[in-house]
């Protein structure tokens, strides 16, 4: 009489599924991944947010070259952590990298870039990686980054000397890229991005000019942006090759600041 | 059914040292009808010599343009070289789309070999059956370089393949020197008759069973048209030619192998 039995306690008609009147979140329904969902499903959680930061890289194109600068700061949230945080990178006797935002994002894209550079070293074919090269495929990885929803949160400046001209390229965290003559990013595109183009618009700069424009952009930074730091570094490439100097102390005086008054 | 006991298989070693297989599928290139290329400073040009399965059907393609600055031209099983023509089209075009570039030659030469070196070695793979020649300009200057199914490449200053392409080679040989400081027209008359001593006597070259690329600095890889071959043609019309191909190479060069001489009209239709 088994039969019977059933019979008299029937299986539930609706089950495994959600509550009447609620919804059912499908397993492996692509809108339940990502950062959006960390509090629901916490096994893949992203960088939805940079966590030590860096602030403004400034690049400037000369007549036979580039320069870029970045002062050495590591804030934690506003918090001066990490007071050396190199940034201006050689990447080949070509080309120069500056980055801004995310310094681990920052470290971990370097070391893929170092890398790619040493696996083009070993072709052996005398071949060098160029700026317009590096600065596309920056491009392309960022942006394959920011559409998995995880961006690398990063501003990245790229100089060179592409087949003998110079180039200035930027490429933010989103993909976005573009080429100019005077780059500044961060709070830096508010404040430097004038200066810069100011002095440009007055004709072509020489390298000592160019270097002695950015370090009074340096300067300006510095006094108005708190996320920034007076020791910071600066790169030149020219078709001689790429240098990054060693950190500088940029000179501060605020003795003046008592007559600010914010109203 | 066998040459000998150890053709076997692709992995299989003679005792000599030989593997049988890829000896084979080097004879395979020898199938197709000859092909030639040649540089100078500015210019790769490649030419070839087009057959057709018969008499009521086209000439079949030998030259495959893979990106604006590299071209093949190809001798042994079309299959097999659209598998690699489609792989170094993808490979140029993935270039492209992260570099913003075109690929170095060289480059991707090195590819297509570590793809074709993989079969001269699995039990469960065959080595391809064609062979390359390939044209190509990037910031290095223009590059020939020769593909063989064994998988070897050469960075060559001038190249034949396919049947009889032993005249073809002996003629080049001759006249390399010449090359680097003649002028396009030059060049292109001397590729035309390296093939011209390929042929038979009772053929001579035509615009229709010829095929010439052409890729150097601002010229982006160009298969002549019915107009221009014409005009390329009427530089070595009229010329006398040399005798019986082969006979009249003579003592330059390693003699011929005897596979080498005839030109076995392939009872398949799936060779050029």
């Amino acid at each position: 009489m088994a039969f019977m039995g059933d019979m008299m306690n029937p299986a539930p008609l609706w089950h495994n599924g959600p509550a009447p009147g609620a919804f059912y979140n499908f397993p492996g329904n692509s809108s339940s991944f990502g950062p959006i969902n960390h509090t629901v499903q916490d096994f893949k959680a992203h960088s939805a947010t940079p966590i030590t930061t860096t602030t403004t890289v400034i690049g400037l194109k000369f007549d036979k070259g580039c320069v870029i600068a970045a002062d050495t700061l590591g804030s934690y949230g506003s918090l001066a952590r990490f007071r050396d945080c190199p940034r201006v990178l050689k990447v080949n006797d070509l080309i120069l990298l500056g980055s801004g935002g995310d310094y681990a994002d920052y470290q971990y894209l370097k070391d893929i870039i170092e890398q790619k550079i040493i696996d083009e070293q070993c072709i052996g074919d005398g071949l060098q990686l160029k700026p317009k090269s590096l600065h596309c495929w920056l491009t392309r990885v960022l942006y394959n980054k920011r559409s998995k929803m995880d961006p690398l949160w990063n501003n990245y400046i790229v100089a060179g000397i592409q087949d003998g001209e110079p180039f200035l390229g930027a490429v933010d965290k989103l993909g976005t890229a573009y080429e100019d003559g005077t780059i500044a990013t961060g709070l830096g595109a508010y404040m430097a991005t004038p200066l810069l183009r100011d002095a440009v618009e007055k004709g072509p700069l020489d390298e000592e000019s160019a270097k002695a424009l950015v370090r009074k952009c340096m300067e300006v930074l510095f006094y108005r942006d708190a996320r920034s730091f007076p020791r910071y570094q600066l790169g030149v490439v020219t078709a001689a090759g790429v240098t990054v100097e060693e950190p500088v102390e940029l000179k501060h005086d605020w003795s003046l600041a008592h007559m600010i008054h914010m109203k | 059914m066998f040459r000998n006991q150890y053709d076997s298989d692709v992995t299989v070693w003679s005792p000599q040292g030989r593997l049988h297989q890829v000896e084979y599928a080097m004879e395979a290139v020898k199938l197709g009808s000859a092909t030639v290329g040649l540089k100078n400073k500015q210019f790769a040009v490649l030419i070839a010599l087009k057959r057709a399965v018969s008499e009521l059907s086209a000439y079949q393609k030998k030259i495959i343009p893979i990106d604006d600055h590299i071209g093949i031209s190809i001798s042994g099983l079309t299959a097999d070289a659209r598998m690699l023509s489609r792989f170094m089209r993808t490979e140029c075009l993935n270039h492209r789309y992260a570099h913003d570039a075109p690929m170095p030659v060289g480059r991707l030469i090195g590819l297509v070999g570590n793809k074709m070196q993989i079969c001269t070695q699995r039990y469960d793979k065959r080595p391809l059956g064609v062979g390359l020649l390939v044209a190509g300009y990037d910031d290095q200057g223009p590059h020939i370089y020769q593909m063989c199914p064994s998988a070897n490449f050469f960075d060559c200053r001038a190249m034949a393949i396919g049947a009889r392409s032993q005249s073809a080679r002996t003629y080049l040989e001759k006249h390399f020197n010449t090359f680097l400081d003649s002028d396009l027209n030059d060049l292109v008359a001397h590729g035309l008759r390296a093939l011209r001593d390929t042929l038979p006597n009772e053929v001579d070259l035509n615009t229709k069973n010829v095929s010439i690329a052409i890729v150097g600095p601002k010229t982006p890889l160009r298969v002549c048209d019915e107009a221009e071959l014409t005009q390329y043609l009427s530089l070595v019309e009229g010329e006398e030619r040399r005798g019986g191909g082969a006979a009249a190479t003579g003592d330059a060069g390693p003699a011929p192998e005897a596979g080498d001489e005839r030109d076995p009209q392939p009872q398949v239709n799936n060779i050029v």
